[in-house]
């Protein structure tokens, strides 16, 4: 197999919260069109380092990073960078669904609207390519003016993810997107992470040891703010090489 | 002797009469109050009544045409000078403004001049619009006063009804590149809408039945023609039914409580237009 091109790239990354250091000196490499998967015990970061990845933490009080994260060439924390261009390159899939409290048409349009694209046929082609993608088409595409909120909890998030899509964005972000889901929505989002790594790279946050397994290439385990082990998934979850690494994904703690 | 479960059903049941007894004196004195008045005035209501201008000779064909006029004035505008400013200053404090002293002390001085008395704001509207900024006894000069005295009403609404949009949405906007603004505009000022209405037309509603800060930037007592422009003068139903209520005459009573009929009919439809736009914004958003 052909060696893939880096997608992204954190060097020496610190975060701090006020006086608490959430992240403590990491660096990784995350390669293109692939699935990475960030595992640990609650409160280890990993959340966190996710959110640095789009700057979604930048609202927070007392937020400070300090090292060097590059997306596709481009270094996101440089003051020339515009957060809405980056956001657009790295889009997120949340925990809950949070779908708009609008139609599922405008959902998915509104990422391309707030551009100021005014297109009508170039938006709707995006809408329905999305949809398709995320395999929500079949179910919707008669009640597309239909509000969102009415899809079940399983449909409105491969909803928030065919938003996502829209976009048409390199990187996805996704922050334990099926915690809140039944066992048969969750196997349907799976599914897709294969499909879609075709085309995007995706990095998602678990906290169920069987779905990194699933779905990853590329496991990273975090713990207290470190990144304790970070390699092939297979080789974490038959053979890591650090015992705190084993003693997690064993259930020893945790 | 009596068991404790008997004293604590004991209790139980007074705090129920109590309340009971509470809620009945409030709804009995108005509507014997409300009785009071019908019985007096709605002998009066005519399409004359809406018509005429009012007359200190001939009260029985008096009417409150300028008044309902210069309520109308008054409240369109009060409403396009409270809510920009209202809604504006509610989305800088909830979603620009940072948390420091500064913040702080705005916040607790507006919730304070919710609660200044009226009269004190139309002093204040004396010394600056009627006087410093030279509008007279205008209706213009009217409306910035009462405007003054809403604001701290609609800029509590507004943040209310945007603290109640979950942070979540937001957050998806941001996510999909959408700017603040973006994310404001799109997003949460749609979503709370009916809450800031709901807070605007409340406010509004106590803005047409105030009298005292208008007597003191000089509405007029008298006057038989509507207002033509910002700057004519004008009278309220308030101050025009606090012109007739001490006149001796009969005739004068009767309008007196004709023109209370037409206040609260308007406040009435108000406040309903407040409740339906809160339940129809409910019913469509549900998170």
């Amino acid at each position: 197999m052909s060696e893939k091109k880096i997608m992204l790239e954190a060097r020496n990354v610190d975060v701090f919260y006020g006086e608490f250091q959430a992240i403590k000196n990491i660096d990784m490499k995350i390669k293109e069109n692939s699935v990475t998967a960030f595992i640990g015990p609650s409160g280890c970061g990993k959340s966190t380092f996710l959110r640095v990845l789009n700057r979604m933490n930048d609202y927070v009080e007392g937020f400070a990073l300090r090292g060097e994260i590059e997306i596709n060439g481009e270094k996101i924390y440089r003051k020339s960078v515009k957060v809405e261009e980056l956001r657009k390159e790295v889009g997120m899939v949340f925990q809950k669904p949070n779908p708009f409290p609008k139609s599922i048409y405008d959902n998915v349009a509104f990422g391309l609207k707030i551009q100021g694209i005014t297109d009508k046929a170039f938006i709707e082609e995006r809408v329905i390519n999305s949809l398709k993608q995320v395999a929500l088409w079949d179910e919707v595409k008669d009640q597309l003016k239909k509000s969102a909120l009415a899809l079940s909890g399983g449909q409105q998030q491969r909803l928030c993810i065919a938003r996502t899509l829209a976009v048409e964005p390199s990187v996805i972000l996704m922050d334990e997107p099926t915690s809140a889901l039944d066992p048969i929505s969750t196997s349907k989002i799976e599914e897709l992470l294969h499909e879609l790594k075709k085309k995007y790279t995706i990095v998602i946050v678990t906290h169920n040891m069987q779905q990194a397994a699933r779905v990853s290439d590329d496991t990273a385990f975090f713990y207290m703010g470190e990144l304790i082990e970070f390699d092939k998934t297979d080789k974490i979850f038959t053979n890591p090489s650090m015992e705190k690494t084993e003693n997690y994904i064993t259930g020893r703690f945790g | 002797m009596i068991s404790v479960a008997t004293k604590n059903r004991i209790k139980d049941k007074l705090f129920e009469y109590w309340g009971i007894i509470s809620t009945l004196i409030g709804i009995v004195l108005l509507v014997v109050f409300m009785t009071d008045i019908f019985m007096q005035g709605v002998s009066r209501i005519d399409t004359t009544f809406f018509t005429n201008s009012p007359s200190g000779l001939k009260p029985e064909t008096s009417g409150i045409f300028p008044a309902l006029l210069g309520t109308l004035w008054i409240l369109f505008l009060t409403a396009s000078i409270s809510i920009p400013l209202g809604v504006g200053a509610g989305i800088y404090l909830e979603e620009y403004s940072e948390k420091n002293w500064v913040s702080t002390l705005l916040e607790i001085n507006i919730s304070n001049l919710a609660g200044v008395p009226s009269i004190i704001y139309g002093l204040l509207g004396l010394e600056v619009f009627v006087r410093i900024m030279g509008l007279g006894k205008s209706v213009l000069a009217g409306a910035l006063t009462l405007s003054l005295l809403v604001l701290p009403i609609v800029i509590v609404a507004t943040r209310e009804a945007i603290k109640a949009v979950p942070d979540s949405i937001k957050q998806a906007a941001y996510a999909l590149g959408a700017t603040k603004w973006q994310t404001i505009w799109t997003q949460v000022l749609p979503s709370s809408i009916g809450g800031v209405l709901t807070g605007v037309i409340l406010a509004l509603s106590r803005a047409i039945g105030e009298t005292a800060p208008l007597i003191v930037v000089g509405a007029a007592a008298y006057i038989y023609d509507a207002p033509d422009g910002v700057l004519s003068e004008y009278t309220v139903i308030p101050m025009q039914i606090y012109t007739w209520m001490p006149d001796a005459r009969e005739a004068m009573k009767v309008n007196a409580a004709a023109g209370i009929i037409v206040l609260l009919m308007i406040t009435l439809v108000m406040n309903g237009f407040a409740v339906y736009l809160r339940n129809r914004w409910q019913k469509k958003i549900k998170w």
